[in-house]
């Protein structure tokens, strides 16, 4: 719960006003996924973590509870096509190496993790097969290959809990993540924090504020009817408070990703979620 | 050619014979939050001063505090609070601190400063160097604001 003073009272007045997340609970064709779990204790200022699921409309959060309605698995289903198609110099596909699509069960919640020293996020692997066992072109960060196939890989984990390692080798990678979260930027001046941590649950003009969590990335918005990757989410926050984006795929926004996913730790995998 | 730079000049001239009354974003002058001063020595108008609360791409305000005078506007946000009977709690050199700067009044708020062009990091380039709000823009929202009484 997150309640100000003020809108104490406007719930009070307007029955159902939309102040704090609700209290639905979410399965996913039959199978129950965690959207509210306590905040481990690397999250010093929340008590409480909620999925994004918990502050969108009834009638988003139903579209997320079937496949069937889900309007992602349009996208899925390009994922399973790109998986089995060869590509490339070397004339493989994925499924050349990969057999089963669903061994990679558990993936999602491991991400981003630091490999030979540097943090690596889905993205990193997907292309790191293309470019150096397929002999193919890197798909680009936030187009709809890569999207398709970060939904596919991730929705084998789907129900899972988010775990990312944080300490160790990570931990630098960690520390600089919370950093940016905290951060002033843009000419609006805000951080990540003053809307997802102090004001979750509030009205922002239209939109009703999360705590900013990634475990249903990528994620198809309403708004725009496609996927959405995890940096391009970044990129239109920071947009929106005039800020310049980092790059997608660079050091800070992969940072922030290691971050956000500690953020979420015990929360399900709910990809490929349905948002707004 | 000679009439389009005729034309520049004439403008130039009506805006420095404007600017000579403002106060720069960083000459603006506070004690305890507040600033006496008016930013441009005109009244503002409380007119346009609702219509810059509104207007997403200025003020902006709603997306943060509830209005009721602007009632026809839908989607009001609630991160600040209410602006209902803002003036009987607020005087205007009070309010006119509160909209240049709230970080003077309120510490560590979210609330962005709407008159201030430099401090902050990594602005997008069409807004690097500016402010929010012109210092007209200022002045008409606190003379909206000064309008906003319940008793
Ligand atoms: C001015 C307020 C504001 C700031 C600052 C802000 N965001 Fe957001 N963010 C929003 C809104 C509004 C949404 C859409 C509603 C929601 O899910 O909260 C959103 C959505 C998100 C989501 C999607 C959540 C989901 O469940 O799909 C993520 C992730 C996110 N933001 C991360 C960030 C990060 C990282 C930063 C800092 C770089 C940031 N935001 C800064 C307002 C903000
Ligand atoms: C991103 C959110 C946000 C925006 C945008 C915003 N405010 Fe605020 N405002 C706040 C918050 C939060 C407070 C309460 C102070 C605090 O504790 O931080 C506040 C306080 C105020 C107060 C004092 C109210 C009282 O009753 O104590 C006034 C007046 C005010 N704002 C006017 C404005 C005006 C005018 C604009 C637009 C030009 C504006 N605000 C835009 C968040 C915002």
């Amino acid at each position: 719960m997150n309640l100000k003073p003020w809108i104490a009272v406007l719930v009070a007045g307007v029955a159902g006003a939309a102040s704090a997340q609700d209290s639905n609970t979410l399965s996913i064709d039959g199978e129950p996924m965690v959207t509210e779990v306590a905040a481990p204790a690397h999250v010093e200022n929340l008590d409480t973590i909620y999925s994004g699921w918990r502050f969108r409309s009834a009638e988003t959060q139903a579209l997320e509870t079937d496949d069937f309605d889900n309007p992602a698995f349009v996208f899925v289903d390009q994922g399973i096509d790109l998986f089995d198609k060869v590509d490339g110099t070397e004339n493989k596909a994925c499924s050349s190496c990969h057999e089963n699509v669903e061994d990679f069960a558990g993936l999602r919640t491991q991400l981003p993790r630091v490999q030979d020293g540097e943090l690596v996020t889905m993205e990193n692997l997907i292309n790191d097969c293309r470019t150096e066992r397929m002999g193919a072109e890197p798909w680009k960060w936030s187009k709809g290959p890569m999207t398709a196939m970060t939904a596919l890989i991730g929705l084998q984990s789907r129900g899972m809990p988010m775990n990312v390692t944080i300490d160790g080798e990570a931990a630098p990678f960690w520390e600089q993540g919370k950093e940016l979260y905290y951060t002033r930027v843009g000419q609006l001046d805000m951080s990540c924090s003053n809307c997802h941590e102090d004001n979750y649950g509030v009205m922002i003009r239209a939109d009703h504020l999360s705590q900013g969590q990634i475990n249903g990335f990528p994620t198809y918005r309403l708004k725009n009817a496609k996927l959405n990757s995890i940096h391009g989410r970044f990129k239109g926050c920071m947009k929106n408070i005039r800020a310049t984006p980092f790059a997608e795929g660079g050091d800070e926004f992969k940072a922030l990703e290691l971050y956000l996913a500690s953020r979420g730790e015990g929360l399900s995998v709910e990809t490929p979620s349905v948002r707004n | 050619m000679k009439y389009v730079l005729g034309g520049a000049f004439a403008v130039a001239m009506t805006a420095s014979a404007a600017f000579a009354e403002e106060i720069k974003p960083t000459a603006v002058s506070f004690v305890d939050g507040t600033v006496e001063q008016s930013l441009t020595g005109q009244a503002g108008d409380p007119a346009e001063g609702r219509k810059v609360f509104a207007n997403r791409k200025q003020g902006n305000c709603l997306a943060c505090h509830t209005n009721a005078d602007l009632a026809e506007e839908s989607f009001h946000g609630e991160v600040g609070p209410p602006m209902d009977g803002v003036a009987d709690r607020w005087n205007e050199a009070e309010l006119r601190g509160i909209v240049t700067n709230s970080k003077m009044m309120f510490e560590g708020t979210i609330m962005p400063a709407f008159y201030v062009d430099k401090g902050y990091e990594r602005p997008l380039e069409d807004f690097a160097g500016k402010s929010i709000l012109t210092a007209q823009q200022v002045e008409d929202v606190v003379a909206y604001l000064l309008t906003l009484k319940e008793q």
